[in-house]
């Protein structure tokens, strides 16, 4: 079975019609959200996982990471990924309050017309 | 509570890395173990702290506004069910609880589709020549379990991708303890120890040679009966083939060897003659039926049944009046949104007239309760679990009879 149909296959829908509870929109950002906050989990463990790994190992010792202090520039580029990251996945606010200031803005599809009209 | 020590406090399934293997069990990555252990967590953390949230909801928000509208109180559980359907609690639970079993299938079943080539090859070296897996590939699969795929697993039970396919027994098998949280225990076979363990105390001189279990799936209420009997042959019939295939597997590879595998539906078992079995047993089987063929079924078993034989039904328990009308709304969920079409239906038959219109006396009927055994260092005891899951809490009735 190639990975393209195990993926499909994964995800089949089960015979019977789904029923909703929210309004289909609520319910499909939340059933993604859902979906999202598994895989954070996932992630989550693994990063346990090494540390305890790297622990056991005497990479790191007990404690270290809590104790943790980035130095300037390290801190600096933390910070940076962290403004990065918010606004990546806050884009949809950012651009609903751009509109606000624009008024006067216009869909393509009037502009469509307007540009595709005879003179 | 001992003091600010979260170990010593932790009430809550167990890693999932405490199940036991076999040989056809599926290979699980660090991240797919993941996976799971979260959702069996979102499981628990759905039934210990949001449905408080929604029984509170029922009792402050929903009846009140019921019985304003209509000047009388709830009359049933549909009612109860359908006003509950308005309450934003109810809703956010009901999706969230939906959401977490397509979750889980769409997990298990990428962990057991992404090796079914390798799964199918091993289930073929352990199986291959021995004639105690026989299976039918004329059977018809019936209505009742092709119309919608019992708890939204994808193919039910049944369905192979291609000759030789065990897919769907493991998932089924690997990933259930998303849903029992462990309360299975390791082998998720505490339901069949349990069995074993209340026939041997209650009927001490019963020596069955030949035991049958209709929809014994992949064996894990079945297992722990041969082993708890050596001595005795048993049997297990289901209607699909994935499963079955991998139950034998499985069963070898446990050493569990007195057992068998058929392929046939328990409505129509004239494979075997009159009075062949000292000992039937459901578990968990009845509420995936219909009202008809659970009634060919109950006419079956009293037939194969050998004199001074009995039959075991082990399932959740009946609606009776008794039970609070929020609680039978709530167990009624999984008949509505979790894809158990006949779940509600039949809690509230009277199995007792079933059994004895199936051919059984009525003073020849048993009644009984049993819960989960599992290894108690490893895994939660549902005797000591007073949470309630609604139609999944590892807690059973039994009804049965001899003749
Ligand atoms: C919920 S599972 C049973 C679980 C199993 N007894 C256990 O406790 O692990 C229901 C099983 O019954 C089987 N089944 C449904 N209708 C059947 C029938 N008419 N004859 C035989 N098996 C049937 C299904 O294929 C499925 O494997």
């Amino acid at each position: 079975m190639s990975i393209a149909d195990a993926l499909r296959g994964a995800g089949a829908k089960p015979a019977g019609k789904r029923p909703y509870f929210l309004d289909a929109e609520v319910e499909r950002v939340l059933a993604i959200t859902m979906s999202i906050a598994q895989e954070l989990a996932v992630s989550r463990q693994r990063t346990d996982t090494l540390e305890r790994l790297l622990l056991e190992k005497g990479v790191l010792s007990q404690g270290e990471i809590d104790a943790f202090v980035p130095d300037r520039a390290a801190a600096t580029e933390r910070a940076l990924w962290n403004q990065e990251y918010i606004a990546r996945i806050l884009r949809i606010v950012q651009q609903e309050n751009e509109a606000v200031g624009r008024p006067d803005d216009i869909a393509s599809e009037d502009v469509a017309v307007e540009v595709g009209a005879e003179s | 509570m001992s003091r600010n020590d979260p170990a010593a406090d932790y009430d809550g399934p167990p890693d999932y890395r405490v199940i036991g293997r076999h040989a056809l069990f599926p290979q699980t990555s660090h991240d797919e173990i993941e996976r799971i252990n979260f959702l069996a967590q979102m499981n628990r953390h759905l039934a210990a702290n949001v449905v408080p949230g929604v029984k509170q909801a029922y009792e402050k928000r929903v009846v009140p506004a019921f019985e304003a509208a209509e000047g009388r109180p709830i009359a049933n559980r549909h009612e109860a069910r359908e006003a509950l359907l308005a309450d934003p609690a109810f809703q956010t639970w009901s999706a969230m609880r939906r959401m977490t079993m397509e979750q889980r299938q769409q997990a298990g079943r990428w962990t057991a589709l992404r090796q079914s080539e390798q799964l199918a090859e091993k289930a073929r070296e352990l199986t291959e020549g021995d004639d105690r897996l026989k299976l039918d590939p004329a059977l018809q699969q019936p209505r009742y379990v092709s119309a919608v795929d019992h708890h939204c697993m994808p193919g039910s039970y049944h369905t192979e991708y291609f000759p030789g396919d065990v897919t769907n027994g493991a998932n089924y098998d690997h990933a259930g303890f998303v849903t029992t949280s462990g309360l299975l225990g390791k082998y998720s076979d505490g339901g069949g120890h349990a069995v074993a363990r209340w026939v041997k105390r209650n009927l001490p001189d019963f020596q069955p040679r030949q035991i049958l279990e209709i929809g014994g799936t992949v064996g894990h209420s079945s297992l722990p009966l041969a082993q708890a009997f050596p001595e005795a042959e048993m049997t297990i019939v289901d209607l699909g083939a994935p499963v079955l295939r991998y139950g034998l597997g499985r069963a070898k590879s446990l050493g569990v060897d007195n057992v068998r595998f058929v392929q046939a539906s328990g409505e129509d078992l004239s494979i075997f003659p009159d009075a062949s079995f000292d000992w039937i047993q459901t578990t968990m089987f009845l509420h995936e039926l219909s009202t008809g063929s659970l009634r060919r079924i109950m006419a079956e078993t009293r037939r194969l049944l050998k004199p001074g034989g009995i039959v075991l039904h082990v399932e959740q328990p009946q609606y009776a009046p008794e039970m609070p009308l929020f609680e039978q709304a709530m167990r009624d969920w999984d008949a509505y949104y979790n894809n158990e079409p006949f779940w509600s239906r039949m809690h509230e038959m009277d199995l007792d007239a079933e059994m004895i219109a199936a051919g059984f006396e009525r003073d020849q009927l048993i009644h009984g309760g049993v819960t989960a055994v599992v290894d108690r260092d490893l895994f939660p005891d549902a005797a000591d679990d007073d949470k309630e899951d609604y139609g999944r809490k590892a807690a059973w009735h039994v009804i049965g009879a001899t003749v």
